[in-house]
């Protein structure tokens, strides 16, 4: 039913496609904004910038979110900082650069002129958070301070202390605080979206689920915008929030709605490792830290035991440096990733489970005396410390990769509107701009652009042809989606079998990890596809979910996030077993070079992978996108 | 706010007060002679009593009123509850100030009514007319009890105030961050220098160093 | 490690509800102390029991969701630090550890240890913001802001909405929170027009959600994970002082 995508990509040169796009859209006059009804799920940068900019024009906004206060997002717990090619440091930077190095970064594989217009309105970005009272970093002059960032050789990123995705967010939480007094947004929170309802081929309305009360609700509207965040989480432990989840994302598939590129997920080199099977969450430490820690394992297995400091020189493997003379430690995101899971794969990782490599400060200290390194990283130390118990003046700190973004997400076009009419995706939920591997600081730049700069023009396209259109929540497709949420959730709650959600979403992790992480194969891919089913099958037999549906009830929201995460999993695996290429985060073994740099196929794999959802159990339908390279030219990353 | 300026102006009392009453130990002249020179201000003596009660009515009411507020907005305790900052001063304001002001009561009785103590009613005017304040300090302060009372009030004022005289500036919005350790701990010095100039008194009297003395 | 734990169950807002026993054994130091309640929750549901209800997100001391007083101090015994980021080698080996919601009367109990705290939320309804039309600002370096005070709003804008400072706060007062919202931005000149209006709106609604009133008792500053400083409480008040007088001079 599908045929060749269109990106709806306008034309013309690069640097004008945005502003003709705008100057052809269509306008919904002032006061007929009143007479439409939106939805946002997700108050994150994305939603929350997006639900107090349509809010502020007059549309009649519902947002919702499954958190207590929206507020409480995931984007809060970004750290680094957010990019804008402002050149404040009169070092060159211009939209160009900003434009090049994130699609270089994302290994070529996004949309240029997505990726262009992103670079574009940056710096409008800057502006409003600047206006809102976002608290970023300045000099003594008064004027806005920039810290350089991975992957790029200008420095771009704005921050406010450690905390940007925090002031962020705020900032657009304030916005939306303000339009919620103004009544034009009617905040739900604690309300978790569990399924789409399209009307006629359009999404109409969603069907929540009120997580105090358990109340089943059917919601109606004239577009529904998802800003839902990333699937991190699908892979157990990630440096995502616990409830982050692919439930708004994956119902939508299931109800037509394309997936695109699932298998590209980001996997972060410095977070701190795992130390026990309970462990629920993976916590990031800042990349800085490679600037002066020196990344090692034992040579030998037997030392692994053995305390840190207690192993001679000789008998230590720098292996970054021995890897990357030129880049040594500081080797991008993916590579180090790589790289720490071969030596623990050999068996040389270190700590509990072997899961772990030691970065190492006492060289860095010699050099340059404990003060300095505690000014540099004092507060990263403290962190470490309070976490793991251990001094890291002392001995070296174990580190190891976590999960950490998903490039994935909904298809969507340069509207930002999915292959379903009126639904719209944005931020970290949608595909759109980081390609196979995403830059550092750039998260947080995508999700306010779609949110207060891009959404905010495109949807009105939709919107203009659809006044009156709204249905009543008594349409028979509303009252179906609600009878199949409801019925699910019976289900679940009546297997009452054995097994905790938890233990379930847990192995299901792990065989991700194992088989879909940093290294992928063949076998292995169809090895987690063949397994994944029975997993799935197990769960629907024997899992048990505690309590009643019409209460409070925190084991029956995980049962119905792993259920999707069980079906989500396999798509993933398919993705990843489809793009028979290496590219930014997806490593295939079979296409590396002798040393171990990942080849990229652009003959065959310069597309998106968008994948249609064919019913249960059925293989999903594979539509690739093309992707057009006007401007730069297909290069391969180095980093020796 | 109104809290708080009841407060200064209350802690302004306790300093007059204070520095009237220490005359005692100059002897009985001083002492008996700044009493007079306060009945010799007449109605500006009324006024500034009437005043006083004012203030203390206005304290009071207003810390009643906020404490009702602050029960209600916790209706329901916590079965364990430890404090890490909040010193016992500041979470016992309420009651200390309430026993402060059982014993301003008794203390008015004591010596401005002077309805507690047969004595004092007997005891002469000193040769100029003026009311023997010394003596019924003294005779008052004789009786262990009378004098472990007025120590025990002097206490919790001290304590009410170690909270207070730093908290107005709180209150009033004239403290920042440099300045908030200096003050805690300038308050606290004030209330129990207070404590110890009052408590003084009833001390040196019990301990018998200032005497009765006779009139020639 | 083995603990006895005593918790707060209650089913629902309008229940009655109490402590109750449980012991749990085998604990590593190494765990969290949310990952200890999660291993109690699944050996709860394993029993056929319902697992203890509380709230977490990310776990990292950010998202201001975690809300437990543990030994009568709110977010445990160390601090500054968020309940998510507390660790078992923190107690002693045996110990009785009670575990209670966060109390007041402006955050009712939702079940167990889960509380509603959207009474924060509509105090920032009631004005803490900057009211800025997406896409009118003006080119970001156009107004310098001195370095210091740039520092000190983000001191203040720290706050992680947790409302530990009103759970521990003796009068269950939320001024730490809302001093916060009101020195963050009266500290910037992006914030300056709404400046006298936010602080009376905001102060006016935090009284209105039933929270009590500040007695600086400074228990809130020592708990609150953000170190967000009762000096701002003092600001609060002046900020209040001037704007209630220039109100009632008719500005
Ligand atoms: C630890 C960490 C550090 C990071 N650091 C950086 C950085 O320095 N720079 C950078 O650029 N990026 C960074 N990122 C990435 C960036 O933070 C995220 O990609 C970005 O914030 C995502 O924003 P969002 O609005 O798309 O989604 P989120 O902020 O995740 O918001 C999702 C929203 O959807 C709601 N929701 C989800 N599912 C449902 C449902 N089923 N029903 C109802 N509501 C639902 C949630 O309640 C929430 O409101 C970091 C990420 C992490 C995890
Ligand atoms: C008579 C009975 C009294 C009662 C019931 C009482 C009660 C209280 C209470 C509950 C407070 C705390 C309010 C707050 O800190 O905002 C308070 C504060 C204070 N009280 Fe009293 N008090 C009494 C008498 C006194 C007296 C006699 C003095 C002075 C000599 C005094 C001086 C103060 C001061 C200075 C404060 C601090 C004000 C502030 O921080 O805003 N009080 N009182
Ligand atoms: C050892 C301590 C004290 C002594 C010896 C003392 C002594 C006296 C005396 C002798 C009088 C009567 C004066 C007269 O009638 O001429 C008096 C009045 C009074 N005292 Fe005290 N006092 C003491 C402490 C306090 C304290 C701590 C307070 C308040 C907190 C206080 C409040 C008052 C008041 C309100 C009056 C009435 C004032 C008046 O009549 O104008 N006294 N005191
Ligand atoms: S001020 Fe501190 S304790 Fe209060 S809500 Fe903010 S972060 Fe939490
Ligand atoms: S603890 Fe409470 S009394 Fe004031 S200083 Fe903090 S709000
Ligand atoms: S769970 Fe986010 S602060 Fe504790």
């Amino acid at each position: 039913m599908i045929g060749t995508l269109d990106s709806r990509v306008p034309a013309g040169p690069l640097p004008e496609k945005w502003r003709r796009h705008q100057n052809n859209s269509k306008l919904v006059a002032p006061n007929n904004r009143r007479r439409f009804e939106i939805i946002i799920v997700g108050t994150g940068l994305a939603g929350g910038s997006a639900a107090a900019t349509l809010a502020e024009q007059g549309y009649n906004i519902k947002s919702f979110c499954y958190q207590d206060s929206p507020r409480r997002a995931h984007s809060i717990a970004a750290q680094g900082g957010i990019n804008a090619a402002k050149n404040y440091q009169n070092d060159g930077d211009s939209v160009y650069r900003l434009f090049y190095d994130t699609i270089k970064g994302g290994d070529f594989r996004s949309r240029e002129a997505n990726v262009y217009r992103l670079a574009e309105v940056s710096n409008s970005i800057i502006d409003q958070c600047v206006e809102q009272g976002v608290p970023f970093a300045r000099e003594y002059g008064g004027l806005l301070a920039n810290r350089s960032f991975g992957g790029a050789q200008v420095s771009r990123t704005f921050y406010a202390r450690g905390q940007t995705g925090q002031q962020l967010l705020l900032g657009a939480y304030q916005a939306l605080c303000r339009q919620i007094a103004a009544g034009t947004v009617t905040m739900f929170p604690q309300t978790e979206m569990l399924d789409l309802v399209l009307v006629d081929g359009h999404a109409k309305g969603i069907i929540t689920r009120d997580l105090i009360t358990g109340e089943i609700v059917r919601h109606a509207a004239d577009a529904v915008v998802l800003a839902t965040g990333g699937y991190g989480n699908v892979f157990y432990l990630s440096t995502n929030a616990r409830g982050c989840n692919v439930t708004a994302t994956y119902r939508a598939y299931k109800k037509g709605a394309l997936f695109a590129n699932p298998c590209y997920t980001q996997i972060h080199p410095t977070c701190i490792p795992v130390s026990g099977d309970y462990q629920s969450k993976l916590t990031l430490m800042s990349e800085s830290l490679r600037n002066d820690g020196r990344v090692w394992v034992p040579k030998r297995k037997e030392d692994c035991g053995k305390p840190p400091n207690d192993i001679p020189e000789a008998d230590r493997d720098y292996y970054l440096e021995r890897k990357y003379p030129s880049y040594g430690n500081l080797a991008p995101r993916d590579i180090s990733s790589r790289s720490a899971k071969e030596v623990c794969d050999e068996g040389r990782g270190v700590g509990p489970g072997g899961r772990g490599v030691y970065l190492d400060f006492k060289d860095a200290i010699a050099r340059l005396g404990e003060a300095t390194i505690r000014e540099r990283y004092g507060n990263l130390f403290d962190i470490y410390e309070k976490i793991t118990g251990d001094n890291a003046y002392k001995a070296p700190m174990r580190i190891y990769p976590a999960v950490h973004y998903t490039m994935g997400g909904l298809w969507v076009d340069y509207n930002l509107m999915s292959n379903v009419p009126g639904l719209h995706v944005i931020g970290e939920a949608n595909f759109s701009d980081h390609g196979a591997n995403r830059l550092g600081a750039s998260a947080l730049m995508q999700g306010l652009a779609d949110g207060y700069f891009v959404l905010p023009y495109t949807l009105p396209n939709y919107l203009a042809g659809q006044i009156g259109k709204r249905p009543s929540t008594d349409h028979p497709e509303f009252v179906k989606a609600e009878s199949e949420v409801r019925e699910r959730t019976k289900r679940m709650l009546d297997v009452d079998g054995k097994r905790s959600v938890d233990s379930f979403h847990r192995e299901l992790g792990l065989l991700l990890w194992d088989k879909c992480g940093m290294a992928r194969n063949a076998p292995g891919l169809q090895e987690a596809i063949a397994r994944i089913p029975q997993l799935r099958e197990e769960f629907w037999n024997n899992v048990t979910v505690p309590g009643y549906g019409e209460n409070f009830n925190q084991s029956l929201e995980r049962a119905g996030r792993v259920a999707d995460f069980l079906e989500f999993g396999e798509l993933m695996c398919r993705d990843a077993l489809a793009r028979d290429e290496s590219c930014g985060g997806h490593f295939r073994q079979e296409h590396q070079t002798p040393d171990g740099e990942a080849v990229r196929d652009d003959e065959n794999f310069a597309d998106v992978f968008a994948w249609e959802y064919q019913g249960d159990g059925a293989e999903p339908k594979l539509h690739p996108e093309p992707l057009v390279f006007e401007s730069v030219h297909l290069a391969t990353r180095s980093y020796k | 706010m109104i809290v708080a300026v009841t407060g200064i102006i209350l802690i302004l009392f306790v300093i007059g007060h204070l520095l009237g009453n220490l005359q005692i130990f100059l002897g009985p002249e001083w002492i008996n002679g700044y009493a007079q020179h306060l009945r010799d201000l007449g109605p500006l003596l009324w006024i500034i009593r009437g005043a006083l009660l004012v203030v203390v009515i206005l304290h009071i009411y207003f810390t009643i009123q906020l404490v009702i507020e602050n029960r209600r907005a916790r209706p329901d305790h916590y079965k364990r509850k430890d404090f890490v900052k909040a010193t016992l001063a500041s979470r016992s304001m309420a009651i200390s100030g309430l026993i402060v002001l059982a014993f301003i009561i008794f203390h008015l009785l004591h010596f401005s009514f002077r309805t507690t103590d047969p004595r004092f009613a007997q005891l002469a005017h000193d040769p100029l007319g003026h009311d023997d304040v010394y003596s019924m300090m003294v005779l008052g302060f004789s009786n262990p009890l009378v004098s472990g009372f007025y120590i025990l009030a002097l206490f919790l004022l001290a304590l009410h105030l170690s909270h207070g005289a730093s908290s107005f500036f709180q209150s009033l919005g004239l403290n920042d961050q440099k300045l908030a350790p200096r003050l805690a701990s300038a308050g606290r010095i004030f209330a129990w220098l207070l404590f110890f100039g009052y408590s003084s008194i009833p001390a040196a009297v019990l301990i018998g160093w200032v005497k009765l003395r006779t009139h020639s | 490690m083995n603990f006895k734990l005593k918790i707060w169950r209650q089913l629902g807002r309008d229940s009655k509800g109490k402590l109750k026993p449980y012991e749990i054994s085998g604990i590593s130091p190494a765990t969290s102390f949310l990952e200890m309640l999660d291993i109690l929750n699944e050996q709860l549901t394993a029993h056929g029991t319902e697992p203890v209800a509380f709230d977490s997100d990310c776990r990292e001391g950010i998202c201001g969701t975690c809300s437990l007083t543990i030994n009568g101090e709110a977010h445990g015994p160390s601090h500054p630090a968020a309940a998510c980021q507390l660790y078992m080698r923190e107690f002693k080996d045996g110990a009785t550890i009670t575990i209670e919601p966060f109390r007041a009367r402006s955050f009712p109990i939702v079940k167990d240890l889960v509380i509603n705290r959207s009474a924060l939320d509509r105090i920032v309804q009631a004005g803490g913001f900057v009211s800025a039309r997406t896409g009118s600002a003006p080119e970001a370096n156009s107004t310098p802001v001195p370095k210091h005070k740039a520092d000190l709003a983000m001191e203040a804008a720290a706050c992680i909405g947790c409302g530990a400072c009103a759970a521990a706060c003796p009068n269950a007062s939320a001024m730490l929170f809302t001093s916060a919202k009101i020195s963050h931005l009266a500290l910037l000149p992006q914030g300056q027009p709404e400046r006298r209006r936010r602080v009376l709106r905001m102060v006016r609604q935090m009284d209105a959600e039933g929270f009590g009133n500040c007695t600086n008792t400074y228990e809130c500053e020592a708990v609150c994970p953000a170190e967000i400083s009762v000096s701002f409480i003092a600001k609060m008040n002046r900020e209040y002082a001037i704007a209630s007088l220039g109100e009632r001079l008719g500005e």
